[in-house]
């Protein structure tokens, strides 16, 4: 098959052309800019559900009982899973999969496992074009699963319309939600494992951190603490309501799925409300920015690395720097000015 | 231009027994020698692991049997892969292979069979060496 039956295939979405299209972008094979621009076009019409949470907070289990809920009703959902890629020896063991399996003989939901090959953030780089395959190819939902974060891993944020923050009781004190970083971007916190002790206190510091954000600054929107009690369901957000959105607080059990569809329903409705109140459009257009100025950046740092001149300078920039001839900024300019001149 | 191709191997127990050490043992090794390994865990049917092995577009399957119904198993996945019109997957298996059965499976397509005693390094090589694409 060449690439231009791959995408015809995958946009009618023949699972093999949808799978050898991704491995197309991923691997960054021969044609996949042409590929890719082909499908482009199609997309924008799923709705994208980033799961992120540390490791072991049950991110895997709730986007397998999230799928199952999504297909309840009758939509079709596509799952991106991305493990850490080894810094050491380039390899993975991805094992998200291995929790969602029972929906491997279903022709609505699509699984792809993705290691994060050398890309910090919490996913990998083609991730994006890898969500944007399944979007093309018609899949309703897709949901990112990102690798287990620490603190500072947000890209999740510039990919998801929806970001469900995962959290579990035990696994620190007040500060730690309201350090600055992931505790910042979740749309929708989920506080998994809900039978465990210190369920309540989770809550509460959580519901804590919200309110001191105030006006924060958050992904741009304010925080206006004014809606009803925390663990407000879909039910009781107002969608006509002209305030800004609050992200519930969700309990869950994923492991018996006892919580998952109200976390289906939220996620629903705070794109009802992106949609009604324009962010949806402001959100997409600041994933495209950070898309397009990435792009430019990896391409103007391949022209950097991949030119042998340039390579030649930098040595002779770097003896320099190392020798205290020449400060790294001046240096910098200097190799800059070899490429863009 | 194919600048980030890596080696994609599904790692997978099909049938009923539980034992899934020598499966992460392989799982392990293949991952140190660089490749992405996905693996898909216990109990799996052979329409799962062709299914899980096409959505995952991987370069390899590699399957573990140590209940004794690999003569039934291992053909049975060859099958479902044909029928899917996949000729691109080199498909291995492991585990407690009578010898007497090797060269069935062989002729039904399975590359290579591993048995206690093979080394960790002869599967990465022998990998490297036969992947079909």
């Amino acid at each position: 098959m060449d690439w231009q039956e791959i995408v015809s295939r995958a946009l009618a979405r023949d699972i093999r052309a949808v799978s050898r299209l991704m491995s197309i972008v991923e691997d960054r094979r021969s044609g996949f800019e042409a590929a890719y621009a082909a499908i482009y076009p199609r997309t924008g019409r799923a709705h994208v559900i980033g799961i992120t949470g540390p490791p072991g907070s049950g991110k895997s289990t709730l986007v397998d009982k999230m799928a199952a809920e999504y297909r309840g009703r009758g939509k079709t959902v596509g799952i991106v899973a991305v493990d850490p890629t080894s810094p050491f020896t380039g390899g993975a063991l991805l094992g998200d999969r291995l929790r969602m399996q029972r929906h491997s003989l279903d022709d609505g939901v699509f699984i792809r496992s993705m290691g994060t090959r050398g890309h910090l953030g919490g996913v990998a780089r083609a991730t994006s074009g890898v969500v944007d395959v399944l979007d093309a190819a018609g899949y309703d939902y897709v949901l990112i699963e990102t690798v287990g974060v620490g603190q500072s891993e947000v890209e999740i944020a510039s990919l998801a319309d929806t970001v469900a923050l995962v959290q579990v009781p035990g696994l620190g004190d007040d500060i730690q939600v309201i350090k600055a970083g992931v505790m910042e971007i979740g749309d929708v916190f989920v506080v998994n494992k809900k039978d465990r002790p210190g369920v309540e206190r989770v809550v509460a510091e959580i519901r804590m951190a919200l309110d001191l954000a105030g006006n924060g600054p958050g992904r741009g929107r304010a925080y206006v603490g004014h809606h009803g009690p925390t663990g407000a369901t879909a039910g009781t957000v107002d969608a006509t309501e002209a305030a800004p959105w609050r992200p519930p607080i969700l309990q869950t059990m994923a492991e018996s799925g006892e919580g998952v569809a109200e976390v289906c329903d939220t996620c629903d409705a705070h794109i009802c409300r992106l949609a009604q109140d324009g962010a949806l459009v402001e959100r997409r257009l600041r994933r495209a920015k950070s898309e397009t100025m990435q792009i430019a950046s990896d391409l103007i740092w391949r022209g950097l690395a991949d030119d042998p001149r340039t390579l030649e300078a930098a040595e002779g920039l770097a003896w320099k720097v190392a020798r205290r001839e020449m400060d790294p900024y001046a240096a910098g300019w200097s190799l800059r000015g070899l490429i863009v001149d | 231009m194919d600048e980030g191709r890596k080696i994609r191997v599904l790692v997978a127990k099909p049938g009923l027994d539980g034992h899934d050490r020598g499966a992460k043992v392989v799982a392990r090794a293949l991952r140190d020698a660089g490749m992405e390994v996905i693996y898909t865990g216990l109990r799996q049917t052979p329409e799962q692991i062709v299914a899980a092995a096409i959505q995952e577009d991987v370069d390899v399957v590699a399957m573990s049997i140590l209940s004794g119904a690999h003569n039934y198993l291992f053909p049975r996945v060859m099958q479902l892969l044909r029928e899917r019109g996949v000729d691109d997957v080199l498909v291995v298996g492991g585990g407690i292979i009578p010898d007497e059965d090797i060269p069935g499976l062989k002729e039904c397509g399975i590359a290579e069979v591993f048995t206690p005693g093979a080394s960790t390094a002869d599967t990465v090589k022998f990998i490297r060496e036969n992947i079909k694409r």
